[in-house]
């Protein structure tokens, strides 16, 4: 199932490939044709470092088709450092409260069981609570 | 451009209708909204729908329901623009019928929300978000609806309790709605006790999805002269975008097409906003309600969950709205919702609303929204007197 689709994200989804606007220098993702701060096309890529912080948050019970093995799972639209804001699950955070403002990185996981009878899985960023690693 | 009225209406209940067939289901509004106009024929029928693609496996539905209808040969297409479909749908009519070139149409919302079941049917919803980096990280509508409101009560900090007072305000209206799936109160305790969908959002922060359809007969008031009921104007019709994705939005609880379309329509209209009598809002969710009352300029941001404290949105307040009970109450027919609330301002404005009347409504303001605003459709219609 939509595999062209799922080749043509996926450096979107393993290495958060976005754009930075050669016109104004707004960094951009996901990438868009059009930039949305000056209004020129936007077509240089740019690799975003993966760090961010929640902005929002919510556990769902109710999943959809292709993600109700992963029930209950969090989803949140995380701010990266360099501006933009993206919507992302969150992992591996134990038994840690989320919080808005809380720190996160970007880690590649599966993200959909699209059919796994015929192997097909899907991988992408997902974004787990920055370690604090002793100095 | 013309003067365009709405010359009949029609509706069924909402609810699961496991047993009557989509085609049907629009037949039925269809044949009450072309009763109540008395035999205007129809040259152009628009079908407001979201899920009949993907659920119902059908594309051009508007071929299939002219067709069933009797309606052999004329203009049909569907307007899709997620559960912003129905009010979609009006616009493109009222344009046809101001533009002089089609002076009878037919509007038809229809949605068959039961022809998928479960996590399929959460899936079907879901493509009104970007599938590509919303969808495929397993959002869903109400996760999405979660998110805005898990942000307004961080920024705003209102009683978490606030929001019960929407859900109790649809259900208290709902209750004399003939044509609505849940016609009983809800208390506070029922709202608080209530289980948990995408914390912070509870059951009855959201708006149950249904199957039903609703139907409007637009025209000129010259060929509305034989009608025997009140007319209704449509004085003003716009609709506006934000961005599809929620994370795109600078500011996520601006509704900012909400704001521009009212801004745009009332000006359409030549009134202020605060110039109705009622404001039949979308509350697919709660928070969803608040904002767009908000967006609209009735309240300050972060203060539009006061309103309902004060008890201004009854039916007696100074700014009644979900007059017949909502999506929350109604329930969510989603792509056939927009319709439904123009049937419901209708009833109002022709003073035929019964136990719901709202006193001396004049002038309705009337919005539909897809997801969270990300399009927005907004009517002013206005009892029409020559
Ligand atoms: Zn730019």
């Amino acid at each position: 199932m939509e595999i062209p689709r799922h080749w043509r994200l996926k450096q979107q989804r393993y290495a958060l490939v976005g754009e930075v606007c050669p016109h104004c220098e707004e960094k951009i993702f996901p990438p868009r044709d059009v930039c949305p701060y000056c209004g020129n096309e936007a077509k240089t890529q740019f690799t975003f470092s993966g760090r961010g912080t929640v902005f929002s948050f919510t556990t769902l019970t109710e999943a959809p088709a292709g993600f109700e093995q992963a029930a209950p799972y969090t989803v949140a639209l995380v701010k990266l450092e360099e501006g933009p804001v993206i919507t992302a699950q969150l992992t591996d955070l134990g038994d840690r409260p989320v919080e808005i403002g809380m720190p996160v990185e970007m880690v590649t996981r599966k993200i959909r069981a699209e059919d796994e009878a015929r192997g097909v899985i899907l991988y992408g960023y997902k974004f787990r609570p920055v370690m604090e690693t002793p100095k | 451009m013309r003067d365009v009225v709405i010359a009949g209406i029609g509706m069924t209940p909402v609810g699961e209708h496991w047993e009557i067939s989509l085609r049907s289901l629009a037949y039925r509004a269809i044949r009450a909204a072309r009763q109540d106009a008395g035999g205007l024929q129809p040259q152009a029928l628009y079908v407001g729908n979201f899920l009949a693609i993907d659920s119902s496996r059908q594309a051009n539905l508007a071929c299939l329901i002219a067709d069933n209808a009797g309606l052999g040969g004329i203009e049909a297409m569907t307007v899709e623009a997620a559960d912003a479909s129905g009010a979609a749908a009006f616009h493109v009519g009222y344009l046809a019928v101001a533009s002089g070139l089609v002076d009878v149409v037919l509007v038809v919302g229809v949605e068959k929300y039961t022809d998928a079941l479960g996590p399929e049917q959460e899936s079907a919803v879901a493509q009104a978000m970007d599938y590509d980096y919303e969808v495929m990280q397993g959002l869903t509508l109400a996760a999405q609806a979660a998110l805005v409101m898990q942000r307004y009560l961080y920024e705003y900090r209102p009683p978490r309790e606030a929001f019960a007072a929407f859900p109790m305000l649809a259900h208290a209206n709902a209750v004399t709605n003939p044509y609505a799936m849940y016609r009983r109160a809800v208390s506070r305790e029922a709202y608080e006790r209530a289980e948990m969908i995408a914390d912070p959002l509870r059951l009855f922060d959201m708006a149950p999805y249904a199957d039903g359809a609703a139907a409007v007969v637009l025209t000129t008031p010259e060929r509305a002269r034989d009608v025997t009921h009140p007319l209704v104007a449509v004085r003003g019709s716009i609709g506006a975008i934000d961005t599809l994705a929620l994370h795109d939005r600078p500011d996520p609880l601006a509704f900012e097409a909400a704001y521009h379309s009212v801004q745009r329509a009332c000006e359409m209209a030549g009134i202020r906003p605060g110039e109705v009598d009622l404001f039949e809002l979308d509350d697919a969710f709660s928070i969803y309600a608040v904002l767009s009352l908000e967006a609209a300029g009735f309240a300050e941001r972060g203060q539009g969950w006061r309103l309902a404290e004060q008890d201004a949105l009854g039916l007696r307040g100074r700014l009644p709205i979900l007059t017949m009970g909502g999506s929350k109450a109604r329930g969510n027919p989603l792509g056939a919702t927009g319709v439904y609330q123009i049937v419901e301002a209708a009833l109002q404005l022709r003073g035929e609303a019964g136990a719901n009347q709202v006193p001396n409504a004049r002038r309705a303001l009337v919005q539909n929204l897809a997801g969270p605003a990300s399009s927005a459709f907004t009517h002013v219609l206005e009892r029409y007197s020559g």
